[in-house]
């Protein structure tokens, strides 16, 4: 059934749906952010592919600035800077994205539980949430990865449990908003459980916060584990990634002469946390309207 | 510019379209009219007929997307199209004023009321001391008692109706030349509904302001207006003096408006309402004839070819129809007689039985008394009407009924059996049992579940159904409250107002109940679409024996449904009783109050009985009768230090007040005596 008249609307919310869609691709914030990810997604996935030479290939030119043969010069092991930022999206994008799903499920799940059961468990709850959120993330982060020891895995669950609380707390806003809603009661008298409630009914109603709150989250966590890496606690070498890059050469920076072993790698961060940022703008102005 | 003979509002030929995803389309079509000085000129008609839009239009408040595309507006002479911003604004300042409908929504919940109201002053350049002497008195001029402590607070500190005095005492302010009242009364009660509309009357006359009032109720036109003007679709098709398009209107949806509304005393084994088939046309169709003409019971080959003029029935009364003089002789679309068998057997066990129900809330440390020692019951086929004010406890009672609220004394009984306090504890068999139609299907229905998913998953909870079975019980469900079966696949947004409340009533019908509680459920409909409503619940009740518990405050519906009526206040039952004796009295005085509040379309009427102040708060409720600080018939100190007992003042007729029954009869019937004589 495609075109259905009812009551001589011509299916206004499918419309409205394509809409939706319609806007987003005509925004040009989220036009502008989705190309520069697409970009860096192309590069983790194809990685050393498309890579000119092999990032992780040592060489006699040490040091040697940006030209024709190495476009973005090499750094202190004759590495390929070019080939190296391409590679090193691979580490940064995997390990955020990870963590940034595992706060959104998490939170989810809290914030829903909070959110719809209110009383003790919300009180508790959030309280704890409170808590979380007054340490400094990144300390608190150092020391937990100290304490299990470095790998990926971990790094991920650090990150992503870190990320829970802020998350929990948006979804818990918008559950209190829905659970004022008659659909809740009626859903209630015909006998539904709890789970089925928050799952089935509740959650497709918030579906939009929490995609604007998993993206502006992402760009967070991108933030939090290049500044992880760099501080020695992310990702490890040798990795070609962005933020142990410029671990390994800022120490260089005060002669002025490498800038481009760390202006390249950090230019990457920059620009994936702006596309990310692009995005949940673009995202939010069509869904929270 | 602008002169004194000028009227206040005059519009030519107004075109107006709205720009929908990339087309433009045409919601006022040519409408003209004419608001003299000092006249109040109604303009009614059902939801997205351009009412609103004609307002926003002389205000040059039309959203981004409006646009006037033809036609003229003047306000006292000047052509508000023409004007500067500059020029518009000054207008407003001095001469344009708006009431909306929601004062919640008009006034900045931030800034106290007198500085809001001052600065309707100092916009004109009047200095600040003297513009809160002149806000301090036109508080006192919309007969807001003490104006010192009101200018003190904020918005939110004030009830719904005394916001509606600040917006209103706002926009009279500067003495303007043209008022616009945008539904001015829909969210408020009947009491303080009538009270703001005797009000604006007041008013009106005092300050000769000419008004251009909005509704989309006929009744609340008839009392504020002389003149009438109504809107379908973008075109003005009758307009004429109110008592005349009332008694005789000669449009067929005038006709079709005025039958669709239960009035009169009509009930519902009386037969069916009367209702307009189909629906609005969507907005921005173009039909080359009249507008009405698809749902038009008298239309004929030329109706759909030609649109008719503007033809003059009598001096100032005018019909857009080419069949004008048949208009009063269109066929009813329902036939009236029904054949429904709606018995009530009360030798039979009650359904339903409450007993000395209450449920006291805690609020910030204050105990709220929402329902107070509630006792009734319902039989099986029966409707109970419930009817109060907001804040009566009505449906506090309905939800500690269904078990959504747990009750802090008192019992549920259900076939003699009594049912648990929580939802959680009752029987999957006795939550079937006792379902609810919400009073707004928006938030009733799930927006992200198709039709179908809500109707099988009620079928799967409540009826046990699975696969085929399911869906063929869907089905005859679906036709059964009268839904095709496109409807199934789409999801609750893409459905009308009307068509939504019949998924709701699908759901709930879904497992066979007892009793269904109604709350509100046509409030938030049209009333060619709530009579539909109203029929199909009578027909289900005929088919189903099933019962109701029927919330509403509108006094005709629950008149034509209800076979029993039960009147709230503060949390008490004050009257029980038959519907006819409960209506035509003699009743309890809060009663009496009730029933002259409401505006109606038919002639005559009642004095209206003016309440003292708002419903007392329910964490401190008075001391003795709960009523004696709003009672017109205080008999005296025994109200006040003793608490009436409910006794049954003649044969299943409850009541609790001091005065006998016969005292209320004479006294009841005494002065509509005098005033008839």
């Amino acid at each position: 059934m495609n075109a259905i008249a009812v009551e001589g609307h011509p299916s206004e919310a499918r419309i409205a749906r394509r809409e939706t869609l319609g806007q987003l691709v005509r925004s040009k914030t989220f036009i502008a952010g989705a190309l520069i990810i697409a970009f860096w997604a192309i590069c983790a996935i194809a990685g050393s592919a498309i890579a000119p030479q092999d990032p992780l290939a040592q060489s006699s030119s040490v040091l040697a600035g940006p030209g024709a043969h190495h476009l973005f010069g090499t750094d202190q092991l004759g590495r390929d800077v070019f080939s190296r930022v391409l590679a090193g999206s691979r580490s940064i994008l995997t390990v955020a994205l990870a963590a940034t799903v595992f706060a959104i499920v998490c939170g989810t799940s809290v914030g829903l539980l909070t959110g719809y059961f209110r009383g003790a468990v919300d009180d508790v709850v959030s309280r704890l949430v409170d808590a979380v959120l007054s340490l400094p993330l990144i300390v608190v982060a150092v020391v937990i990865v100290v304490a299990l020891g470095h790998s990926t895995p971990t790094l991920v669950i650090v990150v992503g449990i870190l990320f829970t609380p802020l998350v929990s707390r948006t979804v818990r806003a918008a559950v209190l908003a829905e659970r004022e809603l008659d659909y809740v009661p009626a859903a209630r008298l015909r006998g539904e459980h709890s789970p089925y409630i928050m799952f089935s009914e509740i959650l497709p109603n918030i579906t939009g916060p929490i995609i604007v709150e998993g993206t502006v989250r992402l760009g967070y966590a991108i933030f939090t584990v290049a500044g992880l890496t760099f501080l020695g606690f992310g990702v490890q070498p040798p990795s070609p990634d962005w933020a142990l890059q410029i671990a390994d050469n800022y120490t260089l920076l005060p002669a002025g002469t490498y800038w481009w072993t760390v202006l390249f790698p950090a230019l990457a961060i920059a620009s994936l946390v702006i596309a990310i940022n692009l995005m949940a703008d673009g995202i939010s102005q069509v869904l929270e309207r | 510019m602008s002169t004194d003979a000028a009227p206040p509002l005059e519009l030519v030929d107004l075109d107006v379209v709205y720009r929908v995803r990339g087309r433009e389309r045409e919601v006022l079509r040519g409408v003209t009219l004419t608001v003299g000085p000092g006249e109040a000129y109604g303009l009614v008609g059902e939801s997205g007929c351009g009412k609103s839009t004609t307002a926003l239009a002389v205000v040059g408040y039309l959203p981004r997307n409006g646009r006037v595309t033809g036609g003229s507006i003047r306000v006292a002479g000047d052509d508000v199209l023409s004007l500067s911003k500059d020029e518009l604004r000054q207008l407003r300042a001095e001469r344009l004023s708006m009431v909306y409908q929601n004062p919640g929504d008009a006034l900045n919940p931030s800034i106290r009321i007198g500085r809001q109201l001052a600065e309707v002053f100092t916009v004109r350049g009047i200095p600040r001391a003297e513009a809160l002497t002149l806000s301090h008195n036109v508080l006192q001029k919309v007969q807001i008692a003490d104006p010192e402590s009101v200018m003190q607070r904020y918005p939110h500190q004030l009830s719904g109706g005394m916001q509606q005095r600040v917006v209103i005492a706002m926009a009279l302010a500067n003495d303007p030349a043209l008022l616009i009242l945008d539904e001015p009364t829909t969210g408020l009660d009947a009491t303080v509904e009538a009270e703001v509309l005797d009000l604006v009357a007041a008013l009106q006359a005092e300050l000769h302001t000419a008004v251009l009032f909005i509704s989309h109720n006929l009744g609340v036109i008839r009392k504020m207006c002389r003149r009438v003007g109504v809107l379908y679709a973008g075109r003005l098709v009758e307009e004429g003096p109110v008592e005349t398009i009332l008694h005789d209107p000669r449009h067929p949806y005038t006709v079709g408006l005025i039958r669709c509304i239960p009035r009169g005393g009509v009930r519902k084994d009386h037969g069916r309402l009367d209702s307009i088939p189909g629906f609005l046309p969507s907005i921005g169709e173009q039909p080359d004839g009249c507008v009405f003409v698809d749902r038009c019971a008298i239309a004929q080959s030329i109706c759909s070819t030609e649109e008719p003029a503007l033809q003059r029935v009598t001096p100032g009364h005018a019909s857009r129809c080419h069949f004008h003089e048949q208009a009063r002789d269109t066929p009813r679309a329902i036939s009236e007689d029904s054949g429904r068998s709606l018995a009530v057997d009360r030798s039979l066990e009650p359904l339903v039985r409450v007993d000395d129900l209450a449920k006291t809330f805690v609020q910030h440390g204050h105990q709220i008394h929402a329902l107070d020692g509630v006792t009734a019951a319902i039989w099986p086929g029966e409707t109970l009407g419930l009817v109060g004010e907001s804040g009566s406890g009505k449906t506090t009672f309905a939800r500690t009924l269904l078990g959504l609220v747990e009750p802090t004394r008192g019992e549920v009984e259900l076939d003699g059996r009594r049912l648990p306090g929580q939802l959680s504890q009752r029987s999957q068999e006795d939550v079937r049992r006792l379902q609810i139609i919400f009073q707004n299907p928006d938030s009733a229905l799930n927006r992200r579940h198709t039709v179908r998913r809500i109707i099988l998953r009620s079928l799967r909870k409540l009826a046990d159904l699975k696969g085929s079975a399911a869906e063929q019980r869907m089905l005859s469900l679906a036709s059964e409250v009268r839904l095709a079966e496109r409807h199934l696949t789409v999801r609750p947004t893409q459905l009308s107002g009307g068509l939504k409340q019949r998924v709701a009533i699908a759901r709930a019908f879904a497992g066979n109940p007892r009793l269904v509680v109604c709350d509100e459920p046509t409030s938030a409909l049209d009333v060619s679409v709530q009579a539909a409503i109203l029929n199909l619940l009578v027909d289900l009740q005929a088919d189903e024996k099933v019962a109701y518990l029927f919330i509403s405050h509108d006094i005709g519906v629950v008149r034509y449904i209800s076979d029993r009526i039960a009147v709230l206040y503060l949390g008490r039952l004050m009257e029980l009783g038959p519907a006819d004796v409960v209506f035509e009295g003699p009743h309890h005085p809060y009663t009496e109050a009730l029933l002259s509040a409401v505006p109606t379309i038919d002639g005559g009427g009642r004095d209206r009985i003016k309440l003292a102040g708002e419903i007392p708060s329910a964490a401190e409720p008075p001391s003795g009768c709960v009523f004696h600080t709003r009672c017109h018939r205080k008999v005296g100190e025994i109200c006040e230090l003793e608490e009436p007992p409910l006794v049954e003042a003649e044969e299943g007729h409850l009541m609790r007040c001091h005065i006998p029954l016969e005292e209320l009869r004479q006294l009841q019937t005494a002065p509509r005596e005098v005033a008839t004589a």
